[in-house]
């Protein structure tokens, strides 16, 4: 012990502090680096309106990889949430469709569109989580299969269409209205409104207005604030760091692994299937393949916040962080003109930034320790 | 000192993984205030019976029994709540949590945040494995760090202070003194003693002589999975020991 810590060299107490910071918070540090680079060279991207653009575009991502985040701490993996929010959106489009065409009333359609979604939503979890904790199916495996089956599933309810569309125009306003309603709005020139969005504004404030509070996010941060909790201070999550850390250990101390290990992966389901939902509000349609994309960003959001992809390590602030950057990344881009494609190029090179980044912190951590 | 009712009694216990038996129609007892050390060879089957006690494995036939209660088949975490505490020969840490968590895994100390939600009460956790490692004369310098940053004395010595914290009724030592330096060794075979001494009986499984001549009582030796020979620490020597693990001694199987 003491010899290794001859061979450190002593740097200034300063300067070790300030290296310390930045390799703890180098996701922050670089989330706030990207967004004054944007904002220096992209017109339009440092506005409120597309910064609330901007934020509820995260919530996909940063729903899905709270789930994740639960999972990849249990050293698994999670395949299959992009087709669950296709799942769920689709469900929860379809059922509040055909109950208000078969004459149901708008609240209850609503309701119980939302929660047929999410009940929905839950199903691949626990088949994915009793495979794995039960029948010992590796995680990649087992959540790839559910992956085709979910995928066939979204699109056996649509009929084959890419989308489930047709909703009657009562539905598709009461769904806008928190889709892409907001509980505070700003309005260029008024000042800050309450509820409802102004319209029939000139074309030149309309533009400017920008959702302060919108509900996708609002709910996007009671399930952050939840989750995080759960998994910060609750037992729930110190098992869950357990199981990661030693499966085995975790075993013989009496924790219950494979109970827990199927709770993770319901919840993983959970959170997709709310993200399903959000989007069949926000887009007043089913869409079976909404997240085809952002299953991937999900995981790499995850590693990006600095999760472990071998266990035991990991938070929900970092996965929400990582979603933010990739979000921030791509809207930037879009901004700057940049061919999109670039988009995969530039996130995968921050993939691979983050996983050096947090393995030399692990080193310097442990190097510390031993001092 | 030992009383005669037994407290822990393994009957034809056996124990396969596939083709392989580890464990062949064992019979074992443990009395109150008896320190019994299981030798044997590398692959004698010592791990394997001491996992099957703590529940962590369900052996294919026998019986075993806890103060008259029959527990065979009972979760780890039943098995922990009758007082059954063991320190594993791999430890059996989580090394990506700090010392408190360890000492508390599976059984953490809860309080209530804002009156309504129960949280992991860290600070508590934190204290009484201050106070357990005290008590084992070992110090930790901090103990907010994460296991996989000490040193394998500190974390034997965390699985020790996990095992002893939770007032066991008997307490399982696999290799307890295998990383530790010679000062802690004498720690832990003073802890034995100790343990005896309040009634708690010891299972010591140890491939240091020295160890278990100093601190057991009864001597289980065990070969290719059955029980070779059980003898009392008096009349018993290294070299009769020996014999009974290799199979040379007089009457051995
Ligand atoms: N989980 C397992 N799967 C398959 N075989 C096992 C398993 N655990 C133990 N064995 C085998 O059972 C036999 C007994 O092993 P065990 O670990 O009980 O020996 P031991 O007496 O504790 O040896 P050591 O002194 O080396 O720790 C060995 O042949 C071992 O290879
Ligand atoms: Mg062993």
């Amino acid at each position: 012990m003491t010899v290794s810590a001859a061979n450190v060299p002593k740097g200034s107490p300063a300067r070790d502090r300030v290296l310390d910071f930045m390799a703890q918070n180098w996701a922050y540090i670089f989330l706030l680096g990207m967004v004054i680079f944007f904002s220096v060279t992209g017109r339009g991207f440092l506005t409120l309106a597309n910064f609330s653009t901007l934020l509820v575009t995260s919530t996909m991502v940063a729903l899905m990889a709270i789930g994740q985040t639960y999972v990849v701490i249990t050293a698994g993996i999670d395949l299959s949430i992009g087709w669950t929010v296709g799942l769920s959106s689709v469900i929860c489009a379809r059922v509040m469709r055909d109950l208000i065409n078969g004459g149901a009333d708008l609240a209850p359609a609503i309701l119980i569109g939302v929660v047929l979604a999410l009940f929905f939503s839950l199903i691949p979890g626990l088949v994915n989580g009793v495979l794995i904790a039960r029948i010992k199916v590796p995680a990649f495996i087992a959540t790839l299969g559910m992956f085709g089956i979910v995928r066939g599933a979204a699109f056996l309810l649509t009929d084959g269409q890419q989308i489930v569309g047709g909703l009657p125009n009562n539905l598709q306003d009461a769904l806008r209205s928190v889709g892409s309603g907001s509980l505070l709005w700003w309005v260029p020139e008024q000042g800050i409104v309450f509820l409802n969005r102004p319209t029939d504004l000139p074309p030149a404030i309309t533009r400017g207005i920008a959702g302060l509070l919108p509900y996708p996010l609002i709910i996007t941060i009671l399930v952050v604030v939840v989750f995080g909790f759960i998994l910060s201070r609750m037992q729930f999550g110190r098992h869950t760091y357990a199981i990661g850390g030693n499966q085995e250990a975790a075993v013989r101390s009496g924790i219950n692994v494979r109970n827990h290990l199927i709770w993770i992966y319901v919840l993983s389901a959970f959170t997709a299937g709310v993200a399903g939902v959000l989007h069949t509000f926000r887009f007043t349609a089913g869409v079976p393949n909404a997240a085809e994309a952002a299953l991937l960003q999900s995981v790499a959001a995850v590693v990006i916040g600095g999760t472990n992809l071998f266990g035991g390590e990991g938070t929900i602030r970092g996965a929400v962080i990582g979603a933010l950057i990739i979000n921030v990344l791509s809207n930037g881009l879009v901004i700057l003109n940049v061919n999109p494609i670039w988009q995969f190029v530039v996130v995968g090179v921050v993939i691979i930034i983050a996983v050096l980044v947090n393995q030399a912190q692990t080193a310097l951590e442990r190097l510390k320790a031993n001092a | 000192m030992p009383s005669t009712a037994p407290i822990l009694t393994c009957s034809g216990v056996s124990k396969f993984f596939g083709g392989l038996t580890a464990l062949d129609n064992v019979d074992f007892e443990v009395s109150q205030g008896e320190v019994v050390a299981l030798l044997g060879d590398n692959g004698a089957g010592k791990s394997t019976l001491i996992k099957c006690i703590s529940g962590v494995y369900k052996p294919e036939h026998g019986q075993i029994t806890f103060n008259g209660v029959e527990i065979t088949n009972h979760a780890p975490s039943e098995i922990r709540d009758r007082g059954i505490e063991t320190i594993y020969q791999d430890l059996a840490l989580a090394e990506n949590l700090d010392v408190g968590a360890n000492v508390f895994l599976g059984k953490e100390k809860k309080k209530r945040f804002m009156g309504l939600f129960p949280v992991t009460d860290d600070e508590f956790m934190r204290q009484e494995a201050t106070k357990v490692l005290d008590r084992l004369d070992i110090h930790i310098p901090s103990l907010k760090q994460k296991l996989v940053n000490l040193s394998g004395g500190q974390r034997q010595a965390v699985a020790i202070a996990r095992a002893i914290y939770w007032n066991a009724r008997l307490v399982i030592m696999d290799e307890p003194t295998a990383a530790l330096g010679v000062p802690e060794q004498r720690k832990v075979l003073a802890l034995i003693r100790s343990l005896r001494d309040q009634g708690v009986p010891v299972i010591l499984i140890s491939h240091t002589m020295h160890d278990v001549m100093a601190v057991a009582n009864r001597l289980v030796i065990m070969r290719r999975g059955k029980v070779a020979a059980n003898l009392p620490r008096e009349g018993a020597n290294e070299e009769l020991v020996v014999k009974h693990m290799v199979g040379t001694a007089e009457g051995a199987l």
